[in-house]
């Protein structure tokens, strides 16, 4: 009961933030719209002009409103519906991050059962790892000469490392005592890993995978911008450009439900495979 | 002297202590075990009755020296060599089920599932685990429904030889004896070899055929096999009255008291180091008022 009621404020709380700010922004733009006169704060920072085209929250939802009753409508090049725009950036994050988890979770048992494995690729991942996915762009476009595989290969290798290095730390940190029983059951090498490494690890490997689809989310956005021709990234881009701000708005609020939702699916994976000891 | 079915010959083994140097846990011990006997070990902390048994055991190389089963020297862990570990070393993803079955299905690959489950049902009913609670995972169980687990599943394997790492340590004493006399149960049914490492005396009285003793380390040794003259079935509120119970068990208190510590820390040089053979059995000399077993009715080592 107490924990319902919790619950219950909370949500009550978290209705009213909403219901504030969206108010408080609707009002400040009507008033704007009304010909309020600009703060000397406004016109130092050149917002003034820009500003009036904000549009109120009312708009958004409208825009929302009139996008989400037929997301994958396709007219054209540059008008695509908003569900179409998202499910490319869907599948090229995910084609990228299942690249990443064919290789990341083979390499990861390699280093994280070899010592010697792990001292010797450890220099290349040390370097690897904080170079920005977006530096790689031009030499993917040169190299693989195809906008949507070169978006693929950046999300490929923002969400290897992750994976990579949690898969190391959670093989490495198996416990001795139950690769004993797999010992004193002559298991060999793979049914071990299968039958006792994978699930002792398994929660930390699925905390590097959502992190890295994590990560991935980001740098989709980005990585379209930048290529161009399809996808949220582009479509947010794009409107921009049409000076659409509307849309923009709301593909902004798009990127978030789907970064939450994509999140929400490993978080409930990762609740799956943990275990209490 | 018949052949023994278990025997360890001139083991040592040596650790780097940290510091640059070698400790020498034990040196030349040498000892045997029959097919079928209880041999429980008793010794200080820290005097390498764990390090004894990892090589038993297959996990850990000696540094030098021989461990031979039915005549064939050990090398690496087998299904025949069945091991419970001090900290139940249950699979904690599993439920206490499916933890026996994974044992069963290693040593039975070829049995249907059926066959498998149907198998590890019937050990873990044997040590008292029955119902829902073998449908839940060890983090659900209590410490001795664990151990029970972890017990159900080494001799649903029927390995050869059984390997206890102080498996009631960490147990409550009416648990403990609850889970003794399951293992006593268990054992009688299945005939098995068992060799279990105990701080309790009592427990290694209740349990063991013969109980070896260590001395304290480094350069600790098994000095003596003393061999536990009271009849089976034992039951542990009767077992206290039989004359040998005392004689026995003061001599153990003796030796892990006091000569534990004065025999410690002698060089081998060189020698193979046998246990010397310790029988106390006051049956033969006292006049006991109650019905005194006759040395038939003992389970005798040397048969
Ligand atoms: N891997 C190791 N490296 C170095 N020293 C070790 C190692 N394993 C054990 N030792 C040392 O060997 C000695 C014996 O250890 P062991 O674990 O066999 O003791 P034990 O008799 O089982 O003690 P307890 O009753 O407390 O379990 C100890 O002094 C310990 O410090
Ligand atoms: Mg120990």
């Amino acid at each position: 009961m107490q924990t319902m009621s919790l619950n219950m404020r909370a949500a009550i709380l978290s209705v009213v933030l909403l219901v504030l700010f969206l108010g408080a922004w609707e009002i400040s733009i009507t008033r704007q719209i009304l010909g309020e006169a600009l703060t000397e704060y406004e016109i130092l920072m050149g917002l003034g002009q820009q500003r009036s085209a904000i549009p109120p929250p009312s708009d958004v939802m409208i825009k929302a409103w009139e996008q989400l009753r037929d997301p994958f409508y396709d007219a054209g090049p540059n008008d695509k519906g908003i569900g179409i725009q998202l499910a490319y950036s869907i599948s090229r994050v995910l084609s990228g991050f299942g690249l990443a988890v064919l290789v990341a979770i083979p390499l990861g048992f390699l280093i994280g059962m070899s010592p010697v494995a792990y001292k010797a690729l450890n220099p290349f991942i040390q370097v690897l790892r904080p170079i920005s996915p977006l530096a790689w762009m031009p030499l993917a476009l040169f190299i693989i000469q195809d906008a949507n595989s070169s978006a693929i290969f950046v999300i490929f290798i923002c969400s290897v490392w992750p994976m990579l290095l949690n898969t190391a730390f959670g093989v490495a940190g198996v416990r001795a005592d139950w690769v004993n029983v797999a010992r004193t059951h002559e298991l060999g090498n793979l049914r071990t890993a299968f039958t006792v490494i994978l699930p002792a690890a398994a929660p930390t490997i699925l905390t590097g995978m959502r992190i890295s689809i994590g990560i991935a989310w980001l740098v989709i956005v980005a990585a379209e911008m930048l290529v161009g021709g399809t996808g949220i990234g582009y479509y947010v881009w794009n409107e921009w450009n049409n000076l659409d701000l509307t849309s923009v708005i709301f593909s902004i609020l798009m990127i978030g439900v789907v970064g939450m939702l994509l999140d929400a699916i490993f978080a409930s994976l990762q609740r799956a495979v943990t275990y209490a000891e | 002297m018949r052949k023994d079915f278990l025997s360890v010959e001139r083991l040592s083994q040596t650790f780097p202590d940290g510091a640059g140097g070698t400790l020498t846990v034990f040196e030349n011990a040498s000892f045997g075990i029959k097919k079928g006997e209880f041999v429980c070990i008793l010794g200080h902390s820290g005097c390498g009755k764990s390090t004894i048994m990892n090589v038993l055991a297959g996990l850990a190389e000696p540094t030098s020296g021989v461990v031979k089963m039915d005549g064939m020297a050990v090398s690496g862990p087998s299904l025949d060599r069945g091991v419970v570990f001090q900290n139940y070393s249950l699979l904690p993803w599993l439920s206490a089920l499916k933890n026996v079955t994974f044992g069963v299905k290693a040593r039975y690959r070829d049995w249907s599932r059926e066959k498998v489950v149907a198998h590890a049902t019937k050990y873990l009913a044997m040590v008292g685990l029955e119902g829902d609670v073998i449908h839940r995972k060890p983090s659900q169980l209590s410490g001795g429904m664990r151990q029970r687990v972890s017990i159900a599943r080494a001799f649903a394997n029927q390995p050869k030889l059984l390997l206890l790492d102080e498996p009631f340590g960490a147990l409550d004493a009416l648990t403990r004896g609850t889970i003794q006399e399951e293992l006593l149960k268990v054992w009688s049914q299945t005939e098995q070899t068992v060799f279990m490492i105990t701080h309790d005396i009592d427990e290694a009285i209740l349990l063991a055929d013969r109980i070896l003793l260590m001395t304290n380390g480094p350069f600790a040794r098994v000095a003596e096999s003393v061999e536990i003259t009271l009849p089976r079935p034992r039951e542990r509120t009767e077992i206290i009255n039989h004359p040998n119970y005392y004689a026995i068990r003061n001599h153990l208190v003796q030796f892990l008291g006091k000569r534990s510590k004065e025999l410690a820390g002698q060089r081998s040089g060189g020698e193979s180091q046998s246990p010397e053979t310790v029988r106390i059995d006051m049956t033969t000399t006292t006049t006991d008022p109650e019905p005194a077993p006759t040395p038939t009715l003992l389970k005798a080592v040397n048969t």
